[in-house]
């Protein structure tokens, strides 16, 4: 059972050992000039200003839950496809139900105006 | 296709249906005029009770999957949610207009549930039961919180639905677990690989624990009671009432099913954790429920001191011997208390103000006088949650002592007698407040609600002269056992 996954193992010491050798041939044979830039978290980016915690408009929530309905349908949609023909007619009219009852969730959520910005 | 599976659900599958249609439909009616979804939502159940009865008893089978079942529990259980679905849509119409929170929703959201309550009862498969209770249980976390400007109901919503989804983690810890000891999540499976092949019993008890422990969650049974009373509470007491009768009905039933078709050959390592449940279920209950001012919390306690008594009935299952009078008394115990429960949730749901006033005892005062056909009723049902003879309740408890003497726990029905006696101070305090105190209490226009008040006492009476009719039916409702 277990030593089916002695490859695994094998493939995550060398990952682990490779990620420790680069950063320390970086650290022993670079040049090192440190600066108060250098050192900030993200050295590229904005200056940070003001908190990082923000009050968000309730209202991505609305949009992040129904992003996860339709994708949840999409995962259940890929499986499905690959074995269409196995399921046959079955199969078409079991995903059919399935996609009129996110539809009827999606016509609830249009005509309820959650769609609408302002 | 799998015509049998369709031929078993197609009650359920009919009300999912028309709860689909009624949210849609709802979205084109305008909000002073919801009354006609309530009318939807009514015939939708009708139309589906009317389906399960003319289905009537198919011959107990299970589709060739093994995930769902069709017997006289199921069915019988069927009629009963979907009664309580009736109930709780005469409980909430006339409350969602004065609350001002006339939400179609609410009518489409019960529908789900009740949906989820009947896939629950033809459950036959660990993994189906999960997806039912989840149907049951994600509805009523939205209507618990329907009332949403009021933090009491916001409040209760984000609690019940915290302590569901953790009770919902037990329950599939506990699957899991099953499964690794047995390799089977559908019940018969279970109770086949438990008789012949080893199982390591060490998982196997421990994932039965588990799945008892989630489901005792939902059935509020101590020491994981502590959500109830708030959640009660806060929620719109429609929502509550169909709550306390119709979930708990719904917890019993796959608790039963599972027990007695699953489990029964490990009887003596669950029957004393089942006792320890029902003893301390019933004193904490109603222990708790005497220094309760407010009604609505009074009844959420002796709603988990009626899990303790239901329990109880339970605690028996391993036995062959008394199997079916488990069932019968389960069953009878169950019609019993929704009738009772159904009826004092609309007596107060008929007090309670605009503003949630009105749920304290003194609010009851002078019930007697000014509204003497209301107090009857809340009469009928304290005496009926008591177990005063002439009563529904009397005969309930009386058949659950008597299957827990049968089954030779003897001390268990003593407990039962005694908290009885103990919960008659907190029931009858109420009859106090209503002919022996003075005062002029208001009790809103709501016919539909004293309908339902009055013949739930009717029946709660009427039955009463006639036990053995009803107690036949439960008793000729068997369940199938593997």
């Amino acid at each position: 059972m277990l030593e089916n996954y002695y490859p695994l193992l094998v493939i995550l010491s060398i990952a682990v050992f490779l990620g420790f050798l680069v950063v320390a041939l970086g650290v022993l044979f670079g040049p090192r000039r440190p600066t108060a830039r250098k050192g900030a978290p993200y050295e590229s980016g904005m200056v940070p200003y003001g908190e990082g915690r923000r009050r968000i408009s309730v209202r991505y929530y609305l949009i992040a839950v129904l992003f996860i309905l339709f994708d949840i349908e999409i995962v259940f949609f890929l499986p499905w496809a690959v074995v269409l023909r196995q399921l046959g007619v079955e199969g078409l009219i079991g995903m059919f139900l399935f996609v009129g009852v996110l539809l009827v969730g999606f016509v609830y959520v249009w005509k309820k105006g959650a769609l609408e910005w302002e | 296709m799998n015509s049998d599976l369709l031929t078993i659900l197609l009650p359920t599958l009919a009300l999912t249906g028309w709860a689909l249609l009624l949210l849609l439909v709802d979205l084109w009616i305008p909000r002073e005029h919801k009354g006609i979804t309530a009318v939807l939502a009514a015939a939708g159940l009708a139309a589906a009770l009317g389906l399960t009865l003319s289905q009537g008893r198919l011959p107990a089978m299970t589709d060739s999957t093994v995930m769902v079942i069709s017997d006289g529990y199921a069915l019988f259980l069927d009629v009963l949610f979907l009664a309580s679905g009736l109930a709780g849509v005469a409980l909430a119409h006339e409350y969602l207009k004065r609350a001002n929170i006339a939400n179609g929703e609410y009518y489409a959201l019960l529908l789900f549930s009740v949906a989820g309550m009947m896939l629950m009862a033809h459950a036959y498969n660990l993994i189906l039961i999960f997806l039912a209770l989840e149907l049951l249980s994600i509805p009523l976390y939205i209507l618990s919180g329907i009332n949403r400007p009021r933090l009491e109901s916001e409040e209760s919503a984000l609690k019940y639905f915290l302590l569901g989804a953790f009770s919902s983690g037990f329950v599939l810890y506990g699957t899991a677990l099953i499964y690794g000891a047995t390799a089977r999540t559908d019940l018969p499976g279970i109770f086949a690989a438990l008789q012949s092949a080893p199982v390591n019993p060490v998982i196997f008890i421990l994932g039965a624990v588990l799945l008892l422990v989630g489901l005792a969650y939902k059935v509020s049974a101590v020491p994981f009671h502590m959500w109830t009373p708030d959640v009660y509470e806060g929620a719109p007491t429609p929502v509550t009432g169909f709550m306390a009768v119709a979930v708990k009905a719904a917890g019993f039933a796959v608790l039963g099913r599972i027990l007695m078709a699953a489990f029964p050959t490990v009887g003596k390592d669950l029957t004393p954790i089942l006792w320890a449940l029902a003893a301390l279920t019933m004193l904490v209950g109603n222990l708790a429920a005497i220094t309760q001012k407010s009604i609505k919390r009074m009844l959420a306690y002796s709603s988990i001191a009626h899990a303790g008594y239901l329990l109880m009935a339970l605690v028996p299952f391993s036995n062959r011997l008394v199997n079916s009078d488990v069932q019968a008394s389960l069953l009878f115990y169950l019609v019993a208390y929704a009738l009772t429960g159904l009826g004092a949730w609309a007596v107060v749901t008929a007090l309670e103000k605009q503003n949630g006033d009105g749920l304290k005892l003194e609010d009851y005062a002078g019930l007697g006088k000014s509204h003497p056909w209301l107090a009857l009723a809340m009469t009928v049902f304290m005496l009926s949650f008591t177990g005063i003879p002439l009563t529904l309740g009397f005969w309930g408890k009386f058949y659950l002592f008597r299957t827990a003497i049968e089954g030779g726990f003897t001390l268990l029905a003593v407990i039962g007698v005694v908290t009885s006696l103990i919960s008659a101070y907190y029931y009858l305090r109420v009859l106090m407040y209503m002919y022996m105190r003075a005062g002029s209490p208001s009790v809103e226009r709501a016919p539909w609600l004293q309908v339902t008040a009055v013949a739930a006492a009717l029946a709660v009476v009427l039955i009463s002269f006639i036990p053995n009719v009803l107690l036949n039916l439960a008793g000729n409702s068997l369940l199938l056992l593997p």
